[in-house]
C-alpha cells in the first residue's frame, strides 16, 4: 500500500473550517492541536512512568534488604509490568469490532463508504476493518467506535474513544460518521474523542485484534514518510 | 441526479433526489433536508478526497449530501 492513494489532509490545516458542532458538548476542553498531543503524550508517559517506577523500587528496595521476600518483589514487578499493559489493551478496545447489523444494511453502509474512500483505504478496510485517513495531525486509523492516531514520525499512537451513540447502525456507517466528522474538523474530532490511550505503536500493537495489526503498520509507515519528506 | 442520504439503520436511505431545474424536486429535497437537521442530523458534503464541509442548507450543487448523527467521546 503506497501513500498516494490515501486521501490528503483530514482538515483545513490553516484551521479555517469551522468547528465540528459536537465540540459545544465538551466546551470546557481546550481544542487539541499539535502542541497540546506532544504535551499530552508526554503526561501520559510521565503518568505511566510515576505508576510503574514506584512498584520496580519497592521490588528492588526489599530484594536488597531480605532476599527472602522475594515472592513479594515479584508480585511487585508483576504491578509495574500490568499497569502499562492495561493501558494499552484499553486502546486497542477502541478499534475493536462492534456486533454486526443485518447482511443488507451492511452491504449498503460498506458501499457508501467505499464511495467515501480511495482504492488503497478501501483494500485496508477490508483486510483490517479500519479505514486510514491523513490527516494534519498524523495518520488516523477510524474504526467503528474509536480511532487511532500515529503521529508524524510514527514513534507514538494515540487511541480516542469516539462513537456515534445510535444503536442498530451498521459498522460501515459508524465509520462513516467518524470520518466525515474527521474530516471535517480534525482537531475538533480529537477534542470531542476521549484520550484511552497513548504510547508506543508497539505498545499498542500487541494488544491488538491480529487482524487490526497490518493496519498499524501501515499507518506507522505513512507516518515515517509523510514525516521525512 | 444530486441525493441527499441519510445514514441509518438500513445502512443509507435516500430521502430525496433532485436535479437543476427541476423546483418540485428541489423544494421537497430542501423540505426533507431541513426536518432531518431539526430532528438532529448534520448534513455533511464531501470535497474531494479527505476532505468534507458541514453545510446548513441544501447545497444544490452538491452530488451528494450525507445526513449524520451527532459523534461523541465513549
Amino acid at each position: 500500500m503506497t501513500g498516494a492513494g490515501l486521501p490528503g489532509a483530514a482538515s483545513d490545516p490553516a484551521g479555517s473550517a469551522p468547528p465540528l458542532p459536537e465540540t459545544s458538548a465538551v466546551h470546557w476542553r481546550p481544542r487539541t492541536d499539535a502542541r497540546r498531543l506532544v504535551t499530552r503524550g508526554r503526561a501520559w508517559t510521565l503518568t505511566t512512568t510515576a505508576h510503574t517506577v514506584p512498584f520496580v523500587g519497592t521490588a528492588g528496595l526489599l530484594a536488597a534488604l531480605e532476599p527472602l521476600s522475594f515472592p513479594v518483589g515479584l508480585a511487585l514487578l508483576a504491578h509495574a509490568w500490568a499497569i502499562p499493559e492495561l493501558y494499552a489493551r484499553r486502546g486497542a478496545n477502541v478499534v475493536r469490532p462492534r456486533p454486526r447489523a443485518g447482511e443488507a444494511p451492511e452491504r449498503a453502509a460498506l458501499g457508501l463508504l467505499g464511495d467515501l474512500v480511495g482504492h488503497d483505504a478501501r483494500g485496508l478496510h477490508a483486510r483490517t476493518g479500519l479505514v486510514p485517513e491523513r490527516g494534519a495531525l498524523g495518520v488516523w486509523l477510524v474504526g467503528e467506535a474509536g480511532a487511532v492516531l500515529v503521529s508524524p514520525g510514527g514513534r507514538r499512537v494515540f487511541c480516542w474513544c469516539v462513537q456515534v451513540p445510535e444503536p442498530g447502525l451498521p459498522s460501515g456507517d459508524r465509520i462513516a460518521h467518524l470520518l466525515l466528522a474527521l474530516r471535517a474538523d480534525e482537531e475538533g474530532f480529537a477534542t470531542v474523542a476521549n484520550l484511552a490511550f497513548s504510547g508506543a505503536p508497539w505498545r499498542l500493537r500487541r494488544r491488538l485484534p491480529p487482524r487490526a495489526r497490518p493496519a498499524l503498520d501501515t499507518a506507522v509507515g505513512l507516518s515515517r514518510v509523510s514525516s521525512s519528506q | 441526479m444530486a441525493r441527499l442520504i441519510r445514514m441509518d439503520t438500513t445502512g443509507h436511505s435516500t430521502l430525496a433526489e433532485w436535479t437543476t431545474g427541476d423546483t418540485e424536486a428541489i423544494e421537497r429535497a430542501v423540505a426533507e433536508f431541513r426536518r432531518e437537521l431539526d430532528a438532529g442530523y448534520y448534513a455533511m458534503v464531501t470535497e474531494g478526497e479527505g476532505q468534507a464541509r458541514q453545510v446548513s442548507e441544501l447545497p444544490l450543487d452538491a452530488e451528494l449530501v450525507i445526513l449524520r448523527r451527532p459523534i461523541a467521546g465513549g
